[in-house]
């Protein structure tokens, strides 16, 4: 691939992420919304539809507001930094065989490492910002994160001995040649990887970084206007990044009866885990901090390598 | 090599999500881990008491609905009651019976805001717009008899001041099964879940010996296994011709006050279901009631309480024979609940306060009066 064909695919990757985010936000108030027995947005536009369009317009208009106590040059890099990783990731997602930036032969670790890095932006936040909520909800944030990392890694691991690729198409290639999801083989991967993955994405029940009723609003709690609009891309950039792995480690990438082509099988599975996300911040009161890492470190960490250990007693009990 | 670590000073309030009013925390933390809490109120401070003096008995009312905005029937009605006491006055029959019912239905209404705010604080979104559903049912019969739907003025020295609209009671009996279905949801919603139930469970201990030096009452003192309930120990209005149990748990835990506060809410729908069977025709308030100019109390002085949602509440009435009191004292259970506060917060971490703070249901109008 020449260097101006990447350039117009990251473009227009960026382009349908921007509608990907706008409409996932709109997608979370709606289920929100009729799980808690109420519409959600419906003012704007038909069924809400230009709803998260205008309320990013009125964050962009917003006064930019930079506290006097900040440390100014970390406090603006901090949104971008947040968002760079999660966005590069994309780049070794395989959106259906044809469709994808590089064939990554690490693709795995490359995913992995790139995304750890987000945690960053979360700590610059909240360190630069002087205020003492930040402070306490990227403490939180970087510990959990930092903790939650090593469960998400190991769940993966399984599927990378079983394979024998780090190459995220490899992956998929694999599941095509055995005809079997990996969320059947590696179930328990699957249910640590799903709750590593909250823990990663500060969802609720592990939204403890930005615990409204404790914390204000955690590590963002300063910021205001198109940062703190930036910081919501991140997040759910980052969202949409994990589902994505998600669908391409467990359930088979665009693999798919053939009357729908691969990118749309790709894209409602990960609708799937985004609606998942949805579905638990609705339904699930927010864990303690303490509980939080006990279970990490306990029960998840363990398992994710007992589940290593499984998996590589059965690859060479079947020789695959 | 030591590194030097200091506690740090966290403001917590005025204007913070959880204060659930303009309440503030002043928290010293280490870590997360508090080791210093002191409580700073009067944020809403209105000098009710005072204002009292310079009030006719009946226009003091309106102020009562403003203590604890979320129970403002039982504060009209203790009040009334007080000064019933002074006057020696009998209250019609029907009138009794119309004030046990709006109260109940008002303490149903006030635990399922504390029922909905407190899953918010714990940080579970749904439960609120559950509870505001049911909340409303409650509020909807309390505008239709009362024409307000928060702050009711309704119960009058002497009887109410509104009789219950035609159908009233029977729409009243419809909603309780209504609620009582709904209610049964929130168990399966909330009670059983893992998350919830680890984030309370041995979570702000109170112990009976707390709960007597620091003169707490109400759903705070029966979960931990203290039972009192001055509908009980000293029945007040009609509420001893009703058969009802006061639900009481040992544990004096975050959970126990949880559950108590559920289980109260079957109690009251219990109370207004017999209420609504019993309650008999005839006048809603004394004839002298009606000329509030000519409400003289002799010289004297009267207390009256009730059990109120959040504890017990109590009106110290002092009368020198004018159409003004001469001094009101009101006792407020949130003023007296939250004084706690500073001792059982220390060694928690922040989310423990919010979860404490929270199972206290204070309300700040109530604290600053």
């Amino acid at each position: 691939m020449d260097t101006l064909m990447m350039f117009l695919y990251a473009v227009a990757v960026l382009g349908a992420l921007l509608g990907a985010v706008t409409y996932a936000i709109l997608f979370e108030r709606k289920v929100i919304g009729y799980m808690q027995i109420r519409n959600g947005p419906n003012r704007h536009g038909p069924w809400g539809l230009f709803q998260t369009i205008a309320d990013v317009t009125k964050l962009l208009m917003k006064e930019d507001i930079i506290p006097t106590a900040a440390d100014k040059k970390i406090f603006v890099l901090a949104p971008v930094i947040a968002f760079a990783p999660a966005f590069t990731v994309f780049a070794v997602i395989s959106w259906s065989d044809t469709i994808y930036a590089a064939d990554l032969n690490i693709g795995v670790l490359y995913f992995l490492g790139v995304s750890s890095m987000t945690m960053l932006g979360v700590l610059m936040g909240g360190w630069s910002s002087n205020n003492k909520y930040s402070l306490l909800g990227a403490i939180r944030g970087v510990a959990q994160m930092i903790s939650y990392e090593l469960p998400l890694v190991l769940s993966v691991l399984g599927i990378v001995i079983l394979v024998g690729s780090l190459n995220l198409r490899d992956i998929v290639y694999f599941q095509a040649e055995i005809g079997l999801w990996f969320i059947i083989p590696q179930f328990l991967a699957f249910v640590i990887y799903i709750i590593s993955a909250i823990a990663e994405l500060n969802r609720s029940p592990f939204d403890l970084p930005e615990a409204e009723s404790e914390l204000v609003s955690g590590y963002h709690t300063e910021y205001t206007g198109f940062r703190y609009a930036f910081f919501m891309l991140a997040e759910y950039t980052y969202a949409i990044a994990i589902s994505a792995f998600a669908t391409t480690l467990f359930l088979g990438g665009w693999l798919g009866p053939a009357f729908l082509p691969g990118v749309a099988w790709f894209l409602l599975k990960m609708c799937l885990f985004m609606f998942l996300w949805f579905w638990l911040r609705a339904t699930l009161p927010r864990a303690r901090v303490d509980h939080l890492m006990q279970f990490g470190w306990k029960v998840l960490i363990p398992l994710a390598l007992l589940n290593i250990v499984i998996t590589a007693i059965i690859k060479v009990w079947m020789g695959w | 090599m030591s590194i030097k670590t200091e506690t740090m000073t966290l403001n917590m309030g005025p204007q913070h999500p959880s204060t659930h009013g303009v309440f503030r925390l002043l928290v010293e933390v280490d870590g997360e881990t508090i080791t210093k809490a002191e409580p700073i109120m009067g944020y809403l401070h209105r000098g009710s008491e005072k204002l009292a003096e310079r009030f006719l008995y009946t226009q003091f009312i309106p102020y009562t609905d403003r203590l604890d905005y979320m129970n403002a029937m039982t504060n009209n009605y203790v009040y009334c009651s007080a000064i019933e006491r002074l006057l020696e006055w009998e209250v019609p029959e029907r009138a009794e019976y119309l004030r046990v019912i709006v109260m109940e239905l008002n303490r149903i209404a006030s635990h399922l805001v504390w029922w909905g705010t407190y899953l918010l604080d714990i940080g579970a979104l749904s439960p609120f717009l559950y509870a505001f559903r049911d909340r409303d049912h409650c509020l909807d019969l309390l505008n239709e008899i009362s024409g307000a739907r928060m702050t009711f003025n309704y119960v009058r020295i002497g009887g109410v001041k509104w009789d219950a609209p035609e159908g009233w009671v029977d729409r009243v009996k419809e909603k309780v099964k209504v609620l009582r279905e709904n209610i049964n949801e929130y168990d399966t919603l909330v009670t059983g879940n893992e998350i919830f139930q680890s984030r309370t469970i041995g979570v702000g201990k109170l112990s009976k010996e707390q709960i007597l030096d620091w003169g707490i009452s109400g759903p705070l003192a029966r979960a931990s296994g203290l039972k009192m309930d001055v509908r009980k120990d000293e029945p007040y209005s009609v509420y001893d011709r009703f058969d009802f149990d006061i639900p009481t748990r040992e544990e004096g835990d975050v959970y126990a006050r949880y559950k108590v506060r559920i289980d109260e809410l079957y109690e009251s729908l219990k109370i207004i279901e017999q209420a609504c069977e019993q309650i008999p025709d005839g006048d809603i308030i004394t004839k002298k009631g009606q000329r509030i100019m000519m409400i003289k109390p002799p010289a004297g002085e009267a207390y009256t309480r009730a059990e109120a949602s959040k504890g017990e509440i109590g009106v110290y009435a002092i009368s020198n024979g004018k159409n003004k009191p001469y001094r009101i004292k009101l006792r407020r259970p949130s003023f007296v609940n939250v004084a706690i506060l500073q001792d059982l917060l220390v060694g928690q971490n922040i989310q423990n306060l919010v979860a404490i703070f929270g199972s206290l249901d204070i309300v700040l109008g109530e604290v600053d009066a």
